[in-house]
C-alpha cells in the first residue's frame, strides 16, 4: 500500500479511481470516504435543481482535503451529504466501510455523532454555555457519563490551547477562540474525519492563519481534515484540492498544482517551508 | 440524552428568562393553588364537623338509641320527615330490657332534653337554656368534668333531688361576679340548687355547647321535657371496644324490634345514631366539594397549558439554529423531542411547585384566621406536581415534534 501512497500522504489518482469505479463493493479499510456518482436533486418549485450530477470522490485516511469552487458548484451539498446531515437521490457514500447513502435518520445522527466532527462558519457555539459544556454536547448524545464527559472535553480545549478558559462563555471569547472551542468540540468524539465549512469565513486573516495552523497540526497528528472553502488561498493550506463546478468534479490534484495553475501569492509560513 | 441533562439544560432556560417564565408558570400555578387549598379547605371542614361538632355530640365507640336520628345534615326526604313524625317515642319502661341485653363492660345512660327556662334571683335571666335529665353513666361517657362543685351523686338519681350541674355560658349569665355554687336557681320556676359548674366545651358555628343544664331525670322538671313523664329522649350507649360496637348495636336492635312488636319484613321503627350515621351526609357532600375543587382549577391549567404550548413554540423557534446544531452532533428526533418534552413538562412542574407553596400558604391562613382545620392533602400535593407537569407534557408534545422533524440543513443555516 506505502508504494501507492505519496510522501505527503495523498493517494494517487489511479488509486482513487479504482476504488471508485467498484460499485456496490465495500471499500477498503483505510478509505474513510468513498463516493461513487453522487448525486443530488432538490426540487424547488416545480424546477428541478441538479445540485450534484454524479460526484467521484475517495479520501484516504489521514489525508487534507479542500473542496472548492464558486457559489452554486455544489460544495455545500456535497458538504452536507459527506457530513451525513442529507442523504443524495443517486451513487453510493460509503463512510469507514459503511453505506451511509442508505442509512434511516437516527443511523444518519448516530453516525454524525461517532465519525463527523463539524466546523462551522459561523461557529455554531450554544451562546448561553461555557466553552466547556459546548465541547460536552457531543458526548452527551454519545450517552457517557458527566465525569468521563468533563475529562475528555477539558483534554479537547487543552489541546486547542483554551484550558484556562473551560468556563468562559463564547461571549465571552475572541473570534479565534470560538473557532478553536468549535474545533475542540469538534474532535472531543475522536471522529473519522473533521468536517469544516468554511472555517475562516468570519475570521480576520491573522486569525484564519491561526486556525489553520490548528488544522495542520491536526492533520499531522493523523486526522483526516476535509474543508470547504470558496477561498483559494484558504484551500492552498490543504494538502489536496478538489474543485467542484455545477455538480461534477471539475479537477482534483495535489495542492502544489493547484498553486500552480491557479498562481496563489503566499505569503504564509506554512505554505512557504512545506 | 439523560434525562437529568434535560431538566437541567430547562432549568437553566427558565432561570435565565425569569420573566418570560413566571407568565409562563402562572396559569398552572393558579391552578394548582387552588386545587391544594379547595382540597384542604374540605378536609378541614370534614374534620372540624367530625372532632368539633359531631365528635362532641356523639362520644367515641357510643351510639345513641332515638326513635328518630337528631342529627340531620340535610338529606332527610320529606316521606322519611313524615314517618319520622309518626313514629312512637322512646319510652322509661322500654329501658330495663335493652340493658339486659348489653355485654359486661357496657355503659348506658338515659336522656331527655329540652329548652328551658332558667331564671336566678342574682341576675340577668330568664335565660333559656338547653337542660337535659340524665341517669345512669352520663357524664362518663361524654367525658364532662366539673371546674368546680361536684357531678350529680347516685342518690340524687334514685331520688330525683333538685340538684343542677351547670354550663360556664349559664353561670356568665345568671350569676355574674358571683359563685354559683350551693345558690338556688330555677328551672321553670321550680328551685334546684346548684353543685357543680362544667368545663367549658367551646362552640361550633357560633353556636355555643356550653348554654348547658345537667339535672337528674326523675328531678320536677322531668314533666317539662316531653309530653308525657315517661317519654326519653335517648339511651346513650358506649361499647368498651369499636370491635363490640356493632355486636352490641345488633343486640339493642333486636331487643327494641321485639318491644315494638315488628314483624322480620318491617324497617325499624327507632334509630341507633353513631358518629359515623350522623356524618354520611357530610361525607357523601365532600366527595362532590372535592370534585368541585378538583373541577375548577382545571379551568385554570387549561389556560396554563395553552399558554405552555404558546412559549414552548416561540422557543422552538427562537432555537432553530439550536436545534440544527444538535442534530448535527447527532442528537436523534427522540433527543430533540425528549429535551423539549422535558422542558414544556419542567415548566409545568416548576409552575406546580409555586402552586403548592402558595395552596399551603391559604390552608395555613385558613387554620390560623378560621376554625377550620384545614390541613393538606398529601396526596393533594402530588397529584397537583404530576398535573402540573402533565399538563406541561401535553402542551409540549407538538411542539417538541415541531422540533424534531426541523432538517438539520435548514436549522443550521438559520441564524
Amino acid at each position: 500500500m506505502t508504494d501507492t501512497i505519496d510522501d505527503i500522504g495523498i493517494s494517487t489518482t489511479g488509486e482513487r479511481r479504482a476504488v471508485v469505479a467498484a460499485p456496490g463493493s465495500t471499500p477498503e479499510q483505510d478509505w474513510v470516504i468513498v463516493a461513487r456518482g453522487l448525486k443530488r436533486e432538490y426540487d424547488m418549485g416545480g424546477e428541478i435543481v441538479r445540485a450534484l450530477r454524479g460526484v467521484d470522490l475517495a479520501i484516504r485516511k489521514n489525508e487534507y482535503v479542500a473542496i472548492m469552487g464558486p457559489s452554486g458548484s455544489g460544495k455545500s451539498t456535497l458538504m452536507n451529504l459527506i457530513g451525513c446531515l442529507d442523504s443524495p437521490n443517486g451513487g453510493e457514500y460509503w463512510l469507514n466501510g459503511m453505506l451511509v447513502s442508505a442509512m434511516s435518520d437516527d443511523q444518519l445522527a448516530r453516525v454524525r455523532n461517532k465519525e463527523i466532527g463539524f466546523v462551522f462558519q459561523t461557529f455554531n457555539l450554544l451562546p448561553r454555555a461555557t466553552a466547556l459544556q459546548n465541547v460536552e454536547l457531543p458526548l452527551v448524545y454519545a450517552g457517557i457519563s458527566a465525569d468521563e464527559r468533563k475529562r475528555r472535553a477539558t483534554e479537547a480545549l487543552d489541546s486547542v490551547q483554551l484550558g484556562p478558559r473551560l468556563h468562559h462563555r463564547p461571549n465571552e471569547l475572541s473570534g479565534g477562540q470560538r473557532q478553536r472551542v468549535a474545533i475542540a468540540r469538534a474532535l472531543v468524539n475522536r471522529p473519522s474525519i473533521l468536517l469544516a465549512d468554511e472555517p475562516t469565513g468570519n475570521l480576520d486573516s491573522t486569525t484564519s492563519q491561526e486556525i489553520m495552523r490548528v488544522f495542520e497540526e491536526l492533520s499531522k497528528q493523523g486526522q483526516t481534515v476535509v474543508m470547504v472553502t470558496h477561498e483559494p488561498d484558504i484551500a492552498a493550506h490543504a494538502r489536496r484540492v478538489v474543485v467542484l463546478r455545477d455538480g461534477l468534479v471539475e479537477s482534483d490534484e495535489r495542492r502544489e498544482r493547484f498553486v500552480d495553475r491557479v498562481g496563489i501569492q503566499h505569503a504564509t509560513t506554512k505554505v512557504a517551508h512545506d | 440524552m439523560n434525562p437529568l441533562e434535560a431538566v437541567r439544560l430547562a432549568l437553566e432556560t427558565i432561570r435565565t428568562q425569569k420573566l418570560k417564565s413566571a407568565f409562563t408558570l402562572m396559569g398552572v400555578c393558579i391552578g394548582v393553588m387552588f386545587l391544594i387549598a379547595v382540597v384542604s379547605i374540605v378536609n378541614g371542614m370534614g374534620v372540624y364537623l367530625k372532632d368539633d361538632v359531631v365528635g362532641k355530640l356523639i362520644a367515641i365507640n357510643s351510639f345513641e338509641l332515638r326513635h328518630r336520628p337528631n342529627i340531620n345534615m340535610g338529606d332527610t326526604d320529606e316521606a322519611t320527615w313524615r314517618e319520622y313524625q309518626r313514629r312512637q317515642r322512646l319510652r322509661d319502661y322500654e329501658v330495663p330490657a335493652v340493658v339486659d341485653v348489653l355485654p359486661p363492660g357496657t355503659r348506658y345512660a338515659v336522656m331527655a332534653d329540652a329548652p328551658l327556662t332558667m331564671t336566678s334571683p342574682f341576675g340577668g335571666g330568664p335565660r333559656s337554656v338547653r337542660v337535659t335529665g340524665v341517669e345512669g353513666e352520663f357524664f362518663a361517657i361524654k367525658s364532662l368534668e366539673v371546674t368546680s362543685g361536684r357531678l350529680i351523686a347516685p342518690q340524687e338519681y334514685v331520688m330525683g333531688t333538685p340538684v343542677v350541674v351547670i354550663g360556664p355560658d349559664v353561670v356568665k349569665r345568671l350569676f355574674p361576679n358571683l359563685n354559683p355554687l350551693d345558690r338556688e336557681v330555677r328551672i321553670k320556676g321550680l328551685p334546684y340548687t346548684v353543685i357543680g359548674v362544667l368545663e367549658s366545651q367551646g362552640s361550633a358555628f357560633g353556636m355555643s355547647f356550653d348554654n348547658v343544664a345537667y339535672v337528674p331525670l326523675q328531678a320536677p322538671a322531668r314533666r317539662d321535657f316531653n309530653a308525657a313523664p315517661s317519654m326519653i329522649d335517648a339511651v346513650i350507649i358506649q361499647s368498651p371496644s369499636e370491635a363490640e360496637l356493632t355486636e352490641v348495636m345488633e343486640r339493642v336492635r333486636q331487643v327494641m324490634r321485639v318491644q315494638h312488636q315488628l314483624r322480620p319484613g318491617q324497617n325499624d321503627d327507632f334509630a341507633l345514631q353513631t358518629a359515623d350515621s350522623a356524618l354520611e351526609f357530610w361525607n357523601k357532600l365532600q366527595g362532590y366539594l372535592v370534585l368541585a375543587g378538583v373541577a375548577l382549577p382545571a379551568f385554570g391549567l387549561v389556560v396554563g397549558a395553552i399558554v405552555i404550548m404558546n412559549i414552548m413554540l416561540v422557543a422552538v423557534a427562537e432555537r432553530t439554529a439550536e436545534i440544527g446544531l444538535r442534530k448535527a452532533l447527532g442528537a436523534r428526533r427522540r433527543d430533540v423531542l425528549a429535551q423539549f418534552l422535558v422542558e414544556a413538562s419542567t415548566l409545568g412542574a416548576v409552575g406546580a411547585i409555586f402552586g403548592v407553596a402558595l395552596g399551603v400558604l391559604i390552608a395555613f391562613i385558613m387554620r390560623t384566621a378560621t376554625p377550620l382545620p384545614a390541613v393538606v392533602a398529601p396526596w393533594s400535593v402530588v397529584v397537583g406536581v404530576l398535573v402540573g407537569a402533565g399538563v406541561g407534557i401535553i402542551s409540549g408534545v407538538y411542539p417538541a415534534s415541531r422540533a424534531s422533524r426541523l432538517d438539520p440543513i435548514a436549522a443550521l443555516r438559520q441564524e
